[in-house]
């Protein structure tokens, strides 16, 4: 617990003096008040951008986090230092992915105010914007891992990103799209916010997300018994 | 004195390249060793596989008494590491640099600051290490290896493309902390560096111990190497080998007063490596 303090803390001065990153947790929660604030198109959704930017968020600013801060991390030598300073690399991995879950929670704060839930909607709200960020953070964390550098990372990580972060939007413009994005976490993510209120939770976009949830950490135990942390 | 560090027959090879070959090494507590070599020689490698960062291909490693493939993370705080692949937090500052790994060892806050004060870092604590000049980072990586006050010390080439003044600072560093009982091993390809600080040396060549012992014993082994060197008065400089035959010659000019000044030349480990290898070292 205290290797996984030690590297939350040096990971919050860290990202303050990082610019790169920190545009990635501000974003979309910037965006989404200025958005809410000053557009406004007659039959929009209510707080439709909000919700819409909530669901980008998720599939963009952990995933892209955690993979930039691993990969900088085995680039400039940092990373071999703390796996020979006591720390183990889940400890490690332990330790970014709570900073990064958090850092994303707090950026939700900033949706749910805006989706304006009563206080149980809020609830559920927070509980599925922290199981995306969870996945996200993983996913995040397969791309960190298998990256040697954050060239590498920046790489695989956008097309990764585009497709989680962006096909709910797409799918609305789209059949085809719509139909393959009913297959991603973020897809039943999105459906679930907008149906906060509204109606009742389709019990399959659970089990889809579930799926997406087994897979991920799936793919992260393979990835990490075969390449290490680094 | 009881061996800080052994190896006994390490073998390692890169694909087709064999690096090293059956390496015997011992270490002796309390002492600075260096193991100096050309660029390439596999100097890093027999640090990677000591600290237990790289298994060898054959062979045994010991640390502390611990076997180097044995370590446990808990372990690693009783030696510590400065390679030049060891990066720093660009964007921290020299406090909080090491501030994470005194976190982790569960070390006060003073710690950081008497580890910066060991280094010469003190009125730096606030600046960033991507502001550091290349001998204020090496210092602060010296910092850092040394945050746990670690009884072995792995330094990897520490001063090199340092300006003089900054390598003198961090060898006078390093004689400090053997005054205080520390381990150092060391690799450099500077041979002089090699002669002011070690105890004793190991020369490695074509992934093998060329020579083994203190700079004094090798050199002196290559006594043969001494050479007298004679300023004449009319400016000319003569080089003669040590031998009876250069005796006579001495004596003849010396009673034809020709000879403004005279010294023998002690050969040095630079010596030493050119013999056995034909070739200098790369500075």
């Amino acid at each position: 617990m205290k290797n996984i303090s030690a590297i939350f803390i040096k990971q919050i001065k860290d990202t303050l003096k990082n610019k790169t990153t920190l545009i990635q947790f501000i974003m979309f929660p910037i965006l989404a008040v200025i958005m809410e604030n000053s557009v406004k198109i007659e039959n929009m959704p209510e707080h439709f951008f909000s919700k819409l930017f909530a669901v980008m968020f998720v599939g963009m600013a952990p995933l892209t986090c955690m993979s930039s801060i691993i990969s900088e991390e085995k680039e400039k030598g940092t990373l071999r230092v703390l796996m020979m300073s006591n720390v183990s690399p889940l400890e490690y991995l332990a330790g970014v992915g709570a900073y990064v879950w958090t850092v994303c929670m707090a950026g939700s704060v900033v949706f749910g105010v805006l989706g304006n839930y009563d206080a149980k909607e809020f609830i559920l709200f927070m509980a599925v914007m922290a199981a995306g960020v969870l996945l996200s953070v993983m996913i995040g964390a397969i791309i960190g891992i298998l990256c040697k550098n954050q060239m590498a990372a920046t790489s695989a990580a956008i097309p990764v990103m585009m497709i989680f972060s962006f096909m709910p939007m797409l799918s609305m413009f789209n059949k085809t799209i719509s139909k393959a994005a009913e297959f991603f976490y973020t897809q039943q993510l999105n459906k679930i916010i907008n149906s906060i209120g509204n109606k009742d939770i389709e019990p399959i976009g659970i089990v889809i997300a579930a799926v997406n949830f087994i897979a991920a950490v799936i793919v992260f135990v393979m990835s990490y018994k075969r390449n290490g942390l680094e | 004195m009881e061996h800080a560090l052994s190896m006994k027959g390490i073998s390692k090879s890169f694909g087709e390249k064999n690096v090293l070959k059956k390496i015997d090494l011992e270490v002796k507590s309390g002492e600075i060793f260096g193991l100096i070599g050309p660029s390439g020689a596999g100097k890093t490698t027999i640090i990677k596989i000591l600290t237990g960062q790289l298994k060898a291909d054959s062979g045994t490693s010991v640390i502390g008494g611990i076997d180097s493939l044995s370590l446990k993370p808990e372990d690693y705080g009783g030696f510590g590491i400065m390679m030049d692949n060891f990066g720093l937090y660009d964007r921290l500052n020299c406090c909080d640099n090491l501030k994470i790994f005194a976190d982790i060892y569960g070390l006060n806050k003073n710690t950081v600051h008497q580890a910066l004060s060991a280094v010469g870092l003190t009125g730096n604590e606030k600046t960033a290490a991507a502001k550091l000049s290349k001998g204020m980072k090496s210092r602060l990586r010296l910092a850092r290896a040394l945050i746990t006050d670690p009884d072995i010390l792995f330094l990897d080439e520490p001063t090199s493309g340092l300006d003089p003044a900054s390598a003198e600072d961090i060898r006078q560093m390093l004689l400090n902390e053997k005054k205080r009982g520390k381990t150092i091993f060391l690799t450099t390809h500077n041979m002089s560096e090699a002669e002011k600080l070690c105890d004793s040396i190991a020369l490695l060549l074509d992934g093998g111990i060329a020579e083994y012992g203190s700079p004094t014993e090798i050199c002196r082994r290559y006594d043969h190497k001494k050479t007298i060197c004679i300023h004449m008065k009319n400016g000319t400089d003569k080089i003669l080998p040590h031998s009876p035959k250069s005796a006579e010659a001495i004596a003849y000019l010396l009673s034809k007063d020709l000879i403004e000044t005279i010294h023998t030349s002690e050969p040095t480990l630079e010596t030493v490596f050119m013999e056995l290898t034909g070739k200098e070292l790369a500075s």
